[in-house]
């Protein structure tokens, strides 16, 4: 059986060889040298990450000596008398990450609830992309619309809002500047916000349907059926969603630097000024004119980095445990 | 009938999986060997293991003797790249590089081997392939489409020619017709017609009376061992063993 | 067959409300900003802005040339340095990525990705700025090279082990080595979704500022070579916002335009590219 359409003598075939060459052994460098080069580059990860935390001891070593353990405990920051606390910091990230989050987990929750559940099919990628956009504005746009939107807004409407009906909480209480703790934190809750939607939505889109379609048989309302079937199952989840929301609000520099009023001070009202541990390295850093005080701006850098190191950490073990070891928990 | 390819207590393992259990066949060169056998029956494995391609996945390994014109392709510190350039292998689902056009995927095994060739020479290896491939008459026009802008069973024939274009002296076949259509069939079993007088082919495959039309020579698998192997003629009408019997009478499989 | 009471029902409305009005919420920031930022920025975009550079302080008009050039300089170093070791790094974890030593790897490009990035810039001072003695480009784009590098080996990971293992195996068939099947087949396969991953953490570090403000530092004028400072867009705006003059806020709502454009438009493009296969949130 010929094939009619390619007559055998338009075909060439191979002359057979006078001897086959033998199978020699041979070294294969290349795959060797190939291995070695990609994996002494991703071995540089480690060592990168490793270095980092190396050079930030390093670089505060004086300082550490110096205050020791005294200097997370000690609020008195004073470049002039040489004396140096960082508890405003500690303070003024804690509370400003706090209260963003506050703001921004219910609204995520929210939003990635819609998502999952309720938008129309064609409705969720446009809607999920401009939630995702949102974490793709750099910082410092965020910061330059807070100072010349969301300041004079807050200056003239929030502010006196709050004092007029809650004022008797010590938490509304004081001079109104408009910049202060409580613009900072509605920033970061922006910023933080589509990250903490983008991995609670996928927590939710990985509860498998016969845990709804099980609510949803029982009689159960749309709202029922998500208490029932898919807020429990993503609780572990969502916690995770959470710090990673956490994670990327401590770290958080330029927008709360140019709306918290950098002042090194403790106060229990949301309307004063503030500093974070991130918002005083942006700003005191290149007037530290003398050694013991760059030092204790790094040692406060060091601090940001073994907390934010440890949140994240956890945070992504949380939502692996839920939604698999490949769900996109990178978000930096 | 000098033994082009001699398998020698070939065992094969997945992990603590044995797949393959002892086997021993010599394959005749210019002759087509069939491997057929029910699922699981390590055909796909003893084909793998003839150029050294079962050791490509994870935790897999292989013992025994593989001889390749008497020269043990499993020799220790061999490199498995020179078995197969001698060894070229054509898969069950046709997959041509999909960012190469027809020309580059035919010559694919030359230059990724960074053999330097002018373009004519080139152009001269991808003709005689193609021919050889009976797929010359339908893509010569444009040889520069994207090689997964053709059929199925072209595809699959523009994979032969691939294979074929390194020049290997033999030629394995797991499985190439289980993705196609009948027509496309045809093509490739009158397509291994033609080219047994020049290669030697092993060809496995589930398909029994594809085995019988194509075959001389066929090798019976059953849970990873060799039950049985002689010509195709006598395998199918008078088998020794019963399983062969069972089996090619489809009592099983 | 029982009926939902009305309390039910209502309760059942009323959240799907929430949902819905938390969504709105959500995105008002979105259209806010960004309709905040054409407002100002856009009058005040013209051909000089683009090619002059700052007037002294206190003088109206200039542009942001330097800086937009600068932004360009830092992004072109930091690819440079991050490039190279990220994809070949992401190609070592598709291809050889199953064992431990792989999942540390992983791990701690997954923690490198979540450090802030002024600690970064701490980090690029102290190894560049101290011995080098002073401000320079090179500083900014090793701290830019930085941030991306995790970024850029993760993504080049995931697109790596989405080319399918029979186009490997049939390159190995043909008798090409591994290295060879790895880099021209598989990583030429992937090299699309390699690219888009590339293309968003270009648009991620082009926008970063706290890092560069003790590295790269700033420049009014055009940069004197690698070695100096050099001026940067983020940071241009930076100082230009926080500055108490009309003009150079005028000038910041621009620069910003162009920066978010820029953000903008890649993220649009990746995910009409890879038709919504990458987020664009790394």
């Amino acid at each position: 059986m010929t094939n009619p359409e390619t007559p055998a003598r338009a075909v060439e075939w191979p002359v057979p060889r006078a001897a086959a060459p033998r199978l020699a052994r041979r070294l294969n460098l290349g795959d060797l040298i190939f291995r070695a080069l990609t994996a002494g580059l991703a071995l540089l990860i480690i060592a990168v990450l490793a270095s980092i935390l190396v050079v930030l001891i390093y670089e505060s070593s004086v300082s550490i000596r110096t205050f020791g353990w005294g200097f997370l405990r000690s609020s008195a920051w004073d470049p002039v008398f040489k004396e140096f606390g960082a508890l405003p910091f500690i303070y003024g990230t804690l509370v400003s990450s706090f209260l963003a989050l506050l703001q921004a987990v219910p609204l995520s929750i929210g939003t990635a609830l819609f998502l999952s559940e309720l938008s129309p099919r064609w409705l969720r990628a446009p809607v999920s992309f401009l939630v995702e956009l949102l974490a793709t504005i750099p910082s410092v746009i965020f910061g330059l619309w807070g100072i010349f939107f969301l300041i004079p807004w807050v200056r003239s409407y929030l502010n006196p809002t709050l004092a007029a009906t809650l004022g008797f909480l010590p938490f509304f209480q004081g001079p109104n500047y408009g910049v202060g703790m409580l613009t900072a934190s509605m920033i970061l809750a922006i910023m933080v916000v589509p990250y903490v939607t983008s991995v609670t939505y996928e927590v939710f889109a990985a509860v498998p349907s016969v845990q709804r379609e099980a609510a949803l048989a029982l009689g159960a309302t749309k709202w029922e059926m998500v208490r029932l079937a898919v807020l429990p199952y993503g609780r572990t989840g969502i916690i995770g969603a959470v710090m990673l929301g956490l994670g990327r609000a401590i770290g958080e520099t330029m927008a709360v630097t140019m709306v918290i009023g950098n002042r090194a001070e403790i106060s229990a009202s949301l309307f004063a000024p503030g500093a974070t541990m991130a918002s005083v390295i942006a700003n005191e850093f290149n007037e530290a004119t003398y050694e013991l005080y760059v030092q204790a701006l790094v040692e406060i850098g060091l601090v940001l980095l073994i907390v934010t190191v440890i949140i994240n950490a956890l945070a992504r073990l949380l939502v692996w445990s839920v939604a698999g070891p490949d769900a996109n928990t990178r978000r930096g | 009938m000098q033994h082009k390819l001699e398998v020698v207590g070939l065992n094969a393992w997945f992990g603590t999986y044995q797949a393959l259990r002892d086997i021993n066949l010599a394959t005749p060169d210019r002759h087509v060997t069939a491997i057929i056998g029910p699922s699981g029956c390590g055909k796909s494995t003893l084909i793998r293991c003839l150029n050294r391609m079962h050791e490509v996945v994870p935790n897999a390994r292989a013992t025994g003797k593989v001889l390749l014109d008497g020269d043990d392709i499993y020799a220790p510190g061999l490199d498995p790249v020179q078995v197969r350039a001698r060894v070229g292998m054509v898969f069950q689902r046709p997959n041509p590089f999909p960012t190469m056009s027809i020309f580059d995927n035919v010559v694919a095994g030359l230059k990724l081997n960074g053999a330097r060739q002018s373009r004519a020479g080139l152009a001269a290896v991808v003709e005689r392939s193609l021919r050889q491939a009976a797929l010359w008459d339908e893509v010569k026009d444009d040889l520069h489409a994207s090689g997964v802008s053709i059929s199925g069973g072209q595809q699959q024939r523009l994979c032969i020619a691939r294979a074929l274009a390194v020049e290997p002296d033999v030629l394995l076949m797991d499985e190439p017709c289980s993705a196609l259509d009948p027509i496309a069939t045809a093509k490739i079993e009158s397509l291994i017609h033609e080219l047994k007088a020049h290669y030697t082919i092993v060809i496995v495959t589930h398909n029994m009376q594809q085995a019988a039309r194509v075959s001389d020579l066929t090798a019976f698998m059953y849970l990873g061992s060799l039950v049985e192997f002689g010509p195709t003629g006598r395998i199918f009408t008078t088998p020794e063993r019963k399983e062969t019997e069972d089996y090619v009478t489809g009592r099983f499989g | 067959m029982t009926t939902v009471s009305t309390r039910r029902r209502v309760v059942n409305v009323v959240a799907q409300a929430g949902a819905v009005a938390c969504t709105v919420v959500v995105l008002v920031p979105l259209v806010l900003i960004f309709g905040y930022l054409l407002l100002k920025g856009c009058s005040s975009l013209s051909w000089s802005f683009f090619t002059q550079l700052p007037k002294p302080v206190g003088e109206v008009g200039g542009g942001m040339a330097n800086a937009i050039v600068g932004t360009l300089t830092l992004v072109g170093l930091a690819c440079s340095l991050g490039l190279p070791v990220g994809v070949l790094a992401g190609v070592f974890l598709g291809e050889y990525g199953g064992g431990r030593v792989a999942w540390v790897v992983r791990f701690c490009a997954d923690v490198l990705a979540g450090v802030p990035s002024i600690v970064i810039g701490i980090y690029a001072y102290t190894l560049v700025v101290l011995p080098m003695h002073g401000f320079s480009a090179y500083a900014g784009g090793f701290a830019l090279a930085v941030i991306m590098l995790p970024i850029v080996a993760r993504t080049t990971e995931e697109m790596v082990k989405l080319v399918p293992s029979t186009l490997r195996e049939a390159s190995l068939a043909l008798g090409v080595p591994t290295w060879r099947t790895t880099l021209w087949v598989v990583v030429r396969t992937a090299r699309g979704g390699i690219i888009t991953g590339i293309m968003l953490s270009v648009a991620r570090v082009a926008g970063e500022t706290a890092p560069l403000l003790f590295t790269a530092f700033g420049n009014q004028f055009w940069h004197q070579g690698l070695t100096g400072p050099i001026s940067s867009l983020p940071v241009q705006i930076y100082t230009y916002a926080i500055s108490p003059f009309d003009d150079w806020h005028r000038q910041a709502w621009a620069g910003a335009l162009v920066l978010l454009l820029l953000v903008f438009l890649t993220s649009l493009a990746v995910r009409v590219v890879t038709r919504g296969q990458v987020r664009s949130v790394v």
